[in-house]
């Protein structure tokens, strides 16, 4: 019976090394939670001795892994590496500063293998990007069900990056908060293994199940402070609102099967740019839920009302993988969904998303000025941010789709850099969120002050940040797509929140901090963190061709394998 | 000399700031520091004024034109031609002496460091606005010029400052963000007037060029509208001003100084150096706009002036007066009128930076600027009080003085404007902003009489800190006053270089049956230029 089946079904072509990416963050969360319920306990001695050991371990991954996802002769090419003696000893010098330098930042044994299976998550995404899709193009992955296109690499990229820098965050934060484990940065690790598969779905379905894995785990994160009753009412808040959201998402799907014949993207594209439906309203409900659904998760209103309760509830690392990862996958799969699937059907749906965008950019700015707490501010103008994004995807052109690449990797390392800092000064238990706590920050601690200052002026738009560039490619996208009064909405509200964020560099340069204020410690994982965050925010500032080059590059098609 | 000077002179403060901030702390290791560094700017403006080619002085000058963000069609190019050259000069000139300023004014709260690192920043954004001929080059200098003013306001401003300081950057942030969907819609619609297809450019040469051709009225009426926001904000023009009494009135003596001698100036240079040559069809039409905001903004500033009582405000005031004679002169289209436009920047530069000098040094002195509670200045301070009356007759238009060659030929200019625009309306115009200068008489005046003249009041007459000009305020003031003579003797030297690049860039306006002609060769006469 078996053998029949196996005769008739032909097998699906897996390209294991063009999915090496993905694999990496979900095989990654696998042998995480293997190894750590294995071994409950870890002596001091063993930790201590294991970080420095995963240090190197890390480059060796990163250059195995890298070069398997690259390259089809990948054994040939790592004899050869081997077999270079320069290379060699380059080699060994950099595994041992990646031992050295994951024993300076004192991360603990948990946090360095989360670091570990990002970094490698990465170099695979790198490998397949210039070996693989620089030269051939986009390919299929697991039977067609996912498809490798240079978007949906960047947005790994993009979720491995995350993953890293929330790690190194995590990492004191846990200490801190006596929530030290594997649990937490494992649930990371699915979430951004269902957020890179979301971004490469070619189907429906998948999509709808790599959006719940990485929404479940997102839930449960959001949770997972046991001690602080808002964040128990974030997880729930965030689950019950998430759960109603995917009924709509899966309804919708259910409409556009009905309406089309087929969940596969593919299919539906093809059906639907060579047919014209006579009776589309089956297809238009199927459209909206879509898009409901989708906006939940990107926080757009007015379907935003989860996000501050939630932003102001979780802990605060975990608000940065949210505002990151998170967010970047939402609107990985609306691109795929709407800007490349629906194509055909671009009026029917540009209207809806144009609304949505001025409504999300108008509420993200005009109520983030009213706010009190830091936390909720960003919350509110991660919305307005999701505005902005909104308006590279209502172009429905290339040039608005490489613009909403831009804005989402701009926007991951500005926010996590934002949510880093405030991690860092809101001291235990997450109290110090207020704006109060702010005051005077600039005396306190001058360089937290302006790394916090370079971010939010960033997020403002100022030129010379790669927030700038980023606005200025979606509000290029929109004025070529001859969305005049879009792109000037869009304009005013940053103006708008402008405000806001002048509002909090003010406290911290012109307030006086109580003078029993807590002293901040800044852990050195959470200050790489941070540096690293805030060196890509202005190298891409100033320098930004190299991300625009491969943003432009990074178009999604829906690929089928001949 | 190559192309490499325009780059140094932008880029040498901003070096000199980042230098700075890996040096110690020590106050007076970086006032020198800062002071260096601001001689080298200006002696590499001096060389620029030596090297520059007079004859020429239409053309664009030691142009750079590098590559930058290919993929957007932004360019790092730089230029400068006649109508740029002399707001360098100004700008290059005005900081040392700031800087030599802050030898001994430090505002509070101190931190000496910042603050001379911030003015080092601002001095790259504001040359480089100058000398930028991309636009999105412009905007990144201009958006530069923001960061430090807004930290200068809010950190060492007045007590009002934490109000000031938003309320400037958000006004000149919303003005920036129309005037970047201007550059974003002229960089997708400009044609190439001969072959009809999109130019896809943001270099400013080209766009100059095509002047608009290709693009629809409409559009073109209302990418001047973002602009004109944009750089109207900056000017400051009615009924875009009220940030500017906040500021100056909060800044710190040397930020409000920058603020009036190059700040201002560089909105006004945005009208003269894109607005009107790259869009003449528009500029035709929204000129009458211009022209009665601009007198408006006369009688406004005027007006403004007389009702106050703090001698800050006051001055700030009128400035709204004085840019508002800038406008009317470059809202008339003529060679005449934006010629005297320009002169009308740098004489108010000059003028208006030396008032708040003295402002500055008098709130030094007696502590306060309430005008109702100074007086006998000349009695107590007399060097001091000649320089405010002297000084005041510059601002209200003297003959013999800067001050009035951009006042009066820019209410001349109004007598005939540009071919195709109203002339009745600018008559009128031309009335109204005469009895601005009336008025300008009034208010300045009347603030000397009120300081300078009489009795010393009773609780400053025997305040041993109320001392003579110091002779660091001599070193840092006489380069101003002798200017404010020079030009005012001798207009010439400043209206030879800007009038054939004035004449250049509205060169395109001829293209148009009715366009902005023709006065150009008879008002050059009548300047014997």
């Amino acid at each position: 019976m078996i053998a029949q089946l196996d005769s008739t079904v032909a097998r699906p072509e897996i390209t294991w090394d063009g999915l090496l990416p993905i694999l990496t963050l979900g095989v990654g969360a696998l042998l995480l939670v293997l190894f750590r319920s294995l071994m409950k306990q870890l002596p001091k001695a063993a930790a201590d001795q294991a970080v420095p050991v995963i240090g190197g371990v890390t480059v060796i991954a990163m250059w195995v892994v890298g070069g398997f996802a690259g390259t089809d002769v990948p054994l040939a090419g790592l004899r050869d590496g081997l077999g270079d003696p320069v290379f060699f000893l380059g080699l060994l010098i950099m595994v041992g500063l990646g031992g050295w330098f994951a024993q300076y930042l004192r991360l603990s044994v948990d946090a360095a293998l989360t670091v570990m299976i990002g970094l490698t998550s990465l170099a695979a995404t790198w490998g397949v990007w210039t070996d693989r899709y620089e030269i051939d193009g986009a390919f299929g992955l697991v039977g067609d069900q996912l498809g490798a296109d240079g978007f949906s690499l960047v947005i790994t990229g993009v979720i491995a990056s995350a993953i890293v820098l929330v790690a190194l965050l995590l990492d004191d934060y846990l200490e801190r908060e006596g929530m030290a484990g594997a649990d937490m940065y494992v649930l990371m690790l699915f979430s951004g293994a269902g957020g890179a598969v979301m971004a490469s779905a070619n189907d429906l379905i998948v999509l709808f199940l790599a959006l719940e894995t990485l929404s479940i785990a997102v839930y449960v994160m959001a949770a997972m402070h046991m001690r602080r009753s808002e964040s128990q009412e974030a997880g729930l808040k965030y689950f019950v609102l998430g759960a109603f959201s995917s009924a709509f998402l899966l309804y919708g799907i259910a409409l556009t099967y009905g309406a089309v014949g087929s969940t596969n993207l593919i299919v539906i594209a093809d059906f639907l740019e060579q047919n014209r439906l006579v009776e589309d309203g089956l297809l238009m409900a199927g459209m909206a839920m879509l898009l409901v659904g989708l906006g939940f998760k990107v926080a757009a209103a007015p379907f935003h009302a989860w996000t501050p309760d939630v932003y102001q509830g979780a802990p605060t690392p975990v608000v940065a993988f949210m505002a990151s990862a998170v967010k970047a996958a939402g609107f990985a799969a609306l691109v795929r969904v709407f800007v490349t699937t629906f194509a055909d059907h671009a009026d029917d749906w540009q209207p809806a998303v144009y609304a949505l965008a001025i409504l999300t950019l108008v509420v993200g700015s005009f109520m983030a000025i009213v706010q009190r707490d830091a936390k909720r501010m960003l919350a509110y103008s991660s919305i307005s941010h999701a505005g902005f994004i909104l308006v590279g995807v209502q172009a429905a052109s290339n040039e608005g789709v490489s613009s909403v690449l831009f804005y989402a990797v701009a926007y991951t390392f500005l926010v996590i850099g934002s949510f880093g800092v405030l991690s860092i000064v809101s001291g235990e238990g997450d109290r110090g969120t207020s704006l109060d706590h702010l005051d005077g920050l600039s005396t306190r601690r001058p360089a937290l002050a302006l790394a916090l200052t370079v971010f939010l002026l960033a997020q403002a738009g100022v030129p010379l940040t790669s927030g700038f560039v980023a606005k200025f490619a979606v509000i290029g996208a929109a004025v070529e797509a001859r969305s005049y009064w879009l792109a000037i909405a869009a304009m005013v509200t940053a103006v708008v929140s402008a405000f806001l964020y002048l509002r909090i560099i003010l406290s911290m340069y012109l307030g006086q901090a109580e003078d029993d204020a807590p002293t901040i410690r800044v852990p050195r994982a959470a200050g790489l963190a941070i540096i690293v965050a805030l060196v890509i925010t202005v190298g891409f500032g100033l320098v930004p061709g190299e991300l625009d080059d491969i943003t432009r590059d990074a178009i999604p098609v829906l690929i089928a394998a001949g | 000399m190559d192309s490499w000077i325009l780059t140094a002179v932008t880029f040498v403060p901003l070096l000199g700031a980042v230098i700075a901030m890996a040096m110690p702390n020590d106050d007076e290791l970086h006032k020198r520091w800062a002071l260096a560094v601001s001689l080298v700017a200006f002696g590499l403006g001096i060389a620029m004024l030596f090297d520059f080619n007079y004859d020429q002085a239409g053309q664009l000058q030691w142009v750079v034109d590098e590559p930058w963000i290919d993929v957007i069609g932004a360019g790092y190019t730089l230029g400068v031609d006649g109508m740029s050259l002399p707001l360098i000069a100004l700008t290059v000139l005005v900081m040392p002496l700031v800087f030599l300023y802050s030898w001994s004014h430090i505002p509070s709260p101190g931190n000496t460091k910042s603050f001379l690192i911030l003015m080092l920043i601002l001095e790259t954004g504001m040359i480089g606005t100058f000398v930028a001929q991309d636009l999105i080059l412009f905007f990144v200098f201009f958006e530069v010029v923001l960061l430090p003013m807004f930290f200068m306001i809010a950190v060492w401003g007045g007590d009002d400052r934490r109000y000031a300081s938003l309320k400037f950057f958000l006004y000149t942030l919303f003005g920036s963000a129309l005037m970047l969907l201007g550059f974003l819609a002229l960089f997708f619609l400009a044609k190439d007037p001969v072959t009809g297809e999109f130019l896809r450019t943001f270099d400013m040469r080209e766009l100059t060029d095509t002047a608009g051709a290709g693009i629809a009225r409409s559009s073109q009426l209302l990418i001047f509208g973002g602009m004109f926001i944009g750089f109207g904000v900056k000017v400051p023009m009615f009924p875009f001003h009220t940030w500017l009494p906040d500021a100056h009135t909060q800044a710190p003596t040397q930020g409000s100084v920058i603020l009036a001698a190059v700040l201002l100036k560089l909105g006004t240079y945005g009208f003269i150096r894109i607005s009107i040559p790259m869009l003449p069809e528009a500029a035709e039409a929204w000129a009458p706009v211009i022209g009665l905001l601009a007198v408006i903004g006369i009688i406004y500033g005027a007006l403004g002036c007389l009702a106050q009582t703090d001698m800050k405000r006051l001055i700030a005031f009128s400035s709204v007066a004085h840019m508002g004679f800038v406008m009317l002169g470059i809202s008339t289209l003529t060679d005449f009128g934006i010629n005297a436009a320009i002169f009308g920047m740098v004489a108010h530069g000059l003028i208006t930076g030396m008032l708040f000098f003295i402002a500055g040094s008098v709130k030094d002195r007696y502590h306060t600027l309430e005008i109702g509670r100074l007086g006998g200045m000349l009695i107590q301070a007399p060097r001091l009080g000649w320089i405010l009356g002297f000084t005041s007759m510059a601002s209200l238009g003297l003959p013999g003085l800067a001050g009035f060659w951009g006042e009066f030929p820019a209410i001349l200019s109004a007598y005939q404007p540009a071919n195709g625009l109203p002339v009745e309306t600018f008559r009128g115009y031309m009335v109204v902003a005469a009895v601005g200068t009336v008025l300008a008489a009034g208010y300045l005046l009347w603030l000397l009489q009120r300081t300078a003249m009489g009795e010393p009041p009773e609780e400053f007459a025997n305040d041993p800190e109320i001392v003579d000009v110091t002779p660091l305020e001599w070193v840092s003031w006489t380069p101003f006053l002798l200017l404010i003579v020079l030009f005012g003797v001798a207009p010439g030297l400043i209206f030879e270089v800007t009038d054939p690049a004035v004449v250049e860039s509205l060169n395109n306006c001829l293209q148009f049956e009715n366009g902005c002609d023709g006065v150009a060769d008879a008002t050059t006469a009548a300047l014997g230029g």
